[in-house]
């Protein structure tokens, strides 16, 4: 089968709806198909990937582990844009440290998440084969 | 070109699905091939063969059941999306124990690798959601 960059643009808040632990359902199983994947996070969709996310109030599942586990799926290319943050009033250490690891650097953990600005957000769009948006 | 449509928003509630028939009418009429139709989050509702909208109103599932009648279209409803949403097949309810199912004709349940698929094997993977 056919390698294709794949991109999945979560934009949503990680509760509230369902798109967010649907979306990573699909990002997942895309794991499976040996596929080019990356995942961006804009607007509200950057709250996905907090930390210290707590459900409890709220009676729902806290999924917010499984971005932990993306890197175990070779899912390593996370694109956070810099003004969806900045306009919540977080900065990158309100973010979950995201890993993933190098089989060919004796697998030292290396960081998953890119920032990027606008502009090259959009860079990084145009580059892709299927755009999934969630 | 061959397209794979993906759908997430239920009928009646938000425009995309009827957006998303209409643009498969319009490209199959412009001679396109349409590889997959994928239903997911609450798109798996136009799947459902008991809605009853007024008798002046469009009956949205049936729309889709008929185009795939005489198009061939392959409509896929996501079956983790569609259990909790209580939206099945014959088969399924059988398996889950149920004495009735609620999907109607022309669609068929399978996995999210169905939309993986579509988008490796489609020219164009277009999303219609919120």
């Amino acid at each position: 089968m056919a390698t294709k960059k794949f991109m999945f643009v979560n934009r949503k808040a990680p509760y509230g709806t369902a798109y967010a632990l649907e979306s990573l359902e699909v990002v997942l199983i895309s794991a499976a198909f040996e596929q080019d994947v990356s995942l961006a996070f804009i607007d509200d969709g950057v709250y996905q990937i907090t930390k210290g996310q707590d459900t409890t109030g709220i009676g729902q599942k806290n999924f917010s582990n499984t971005y932990k586990a993306l890197g175990d799926y070779e899912i390593k290319k996370l694109y956070v844009e810099k003004e969806s943050l900045e306009e919540r009033g977080l900065t990158q250490d309100d973010l979950m440290p995201l890993v993933w690891e190098d089989e060919d650097d004796d697998w030292a953990e290396k960081p998953s998440i890119i920032m990027v600005n606008r502009s090259e957000m959009a860079d990084v769009m145009a580059e892709q084969e299927v755009t999934l948006s969630f | 070109m061959k397209f794979t449509i993906m759908i997430n928003e239920g009928p009646y509630q938000h425009q995309s699905a009827d957006s998303a028939l209409q643009f498969c009418r319009s490209i199959l009429a412009q001679g396109h091939e349409i590889f997959r139709v994928f239903f997911y989050h609450d798109g798996v509702n136009n799947g459902s063969s008991l809605s009853v909208p007024p008798g002046d109103d469009r009956l949205i599932q049936k729309e889709w059941s008929e185009l795939s009648k005489e198009n061939d279209l392959d409509l896929v409803i996501c079956i983790a999306a569609a259990q909790r949403r209580g939206l099945m097949d014959a088969d399924e309810a059988k398996r889950q124990g149920f004495d009735s199912h609620n999907m109607i004709e022309g669609f068929r349940i399978s996995g999210l690798g169905q939309l993986i698929e579509g988008g490796i094997e489609s020219d164009r993977t277009i999303v219609f959601g919120d």
